[in-house]
């Protein structure tokens, strides 16, 4: 056990990047459903629709860019295929019934994954260990995705507000 | 899991071991920081109503304390588990030391969503193994 909140390591930094590409993958994920299982027994609301078109993309986006990050870690890659298998095995268990329930899930969505970065952010900038990946492309990559997810995060709030 | 989650957990662990107050130094050896540290935090414990100090005895949660302790012991199992079968990590007990102070617990409750957590979590958590007896791999005991 250990209390410091410091990245002192390739091996960590992957591990912790991978995180982030399975807390992608779950967003893109819950995105697609969302939109289709929505779509199967009613009338999209066109805004929600781009909302989740939107966030499926940068997930996907996100996730490319960690890819990247993480292969010049040299750091071991992550199976997809079941990560995707298990997302979609447990999305039917808590899948949420309307379009409030999906804003609501996409909202805790953004909300995690831009708590997740501004974390990783801290404990970087917190660390002076040395990585293989240049420190400061590393710390603006994240900061741009953290960014991205700030900003869902008003997107999301604004339609919830709107349809109050 | 911030600071004071931790400790929490540690201080839980370590009264469910010896059935009684967690002792400062068994503590602060849990934590590896030093017993003034670890006088520091429990002082912030006790002002926060989470834990009781009896002298020359140790630590002891109070009733929101334990509360608090098995929500972070939840955090912890969620990443354990997480390591273990999504990222197929075999040392997951080794890297959730590592990992457990940057993952936030809304992170873990997402993280929540594509593993099978027991429901009796955290009562699944073994302090002597410092692991989840649920677990689909074999644990040993760490060594000392």
């Amino acid at each position: 056990m250990s209390v410091s909140h410091r990245v002192g390591s390739d091996h960590q930094l992957a591990r912790l990047l991978q995180i982030g590409i399975v807390l992608e993958e779950v967003v893109e994920a819950r995105a697609h459903h969302h939109y289709q299982s929505l779509g199967a027994d009613r009338e999209l609301d066109p805004e929600i629709e781009a909302l989740l078109a939107d966030a499926a993309e940068e997930s996907a986006a996100h996730r490319e860019r960690l890819e990247d990050v993480i292969a010049d870690l040299d750091a071991e890659s992550i199976p997809f295929e079941d990560i995707e298998t298990l997302v979609e095995a447990q999305y039917a268990q808590t899948k949420p019934d309307d379009f409030d329930g999906v804003l609501y899930d996409q909202l805790c969505n953004e909300e995690t994954a831009y708590k997740f970065y501004d974390d990783l952010v801290s404990a970087i900038e917190a660390s002076d260990a040395r990585f293989s990946v240049d420190r400061d492309r590393l710390l603006d990559t994240l900061r741009s995705i953290r960014a991205d997810e700030a900003d869902g995060v008003e997107d999301v709030t604004k339609i919830m507000e709107t349809r109050d | 899991m911030n600071t004071a989650d931790q400790y929490l957990k540690a201080i839980y662990l370590i009264q469910e071991m010896e059935d009684g107050p967690a002792a400062t130094g068994a503590l602060a050896d849990m934590l590896d920081v030093s017993p003034a540290s670890a006088n520091e935090m429990i002082g912030k414990l006790e002002s926060r109503d989470l834990a009781e100090h009896e002298k020359y005895k140790g630590v002891r949660l109070t009733d929101e304390g334990i509360a608090r302790a098995r929500d972070a012991i939840q955090t912890y199992c969620i990443i354990e588990r997480f390591l273990a079968n999504v990222l197929d990590v075999e040392d997951f007990r080794g890297e959730a030391r590592e990992l457990e102070a940057v993952i936030d617990d809304t992170v873990a409750d997402r993280l929540d969503t594509i593993i099978n957590r027991n429901p009796n979590c955290p009562d699944c958590f073994d302090a002597e193994t410092d692991a989840c007896r649920e677990l689909e791999v074999e644990c040993e005991r760490p060594a000392d």
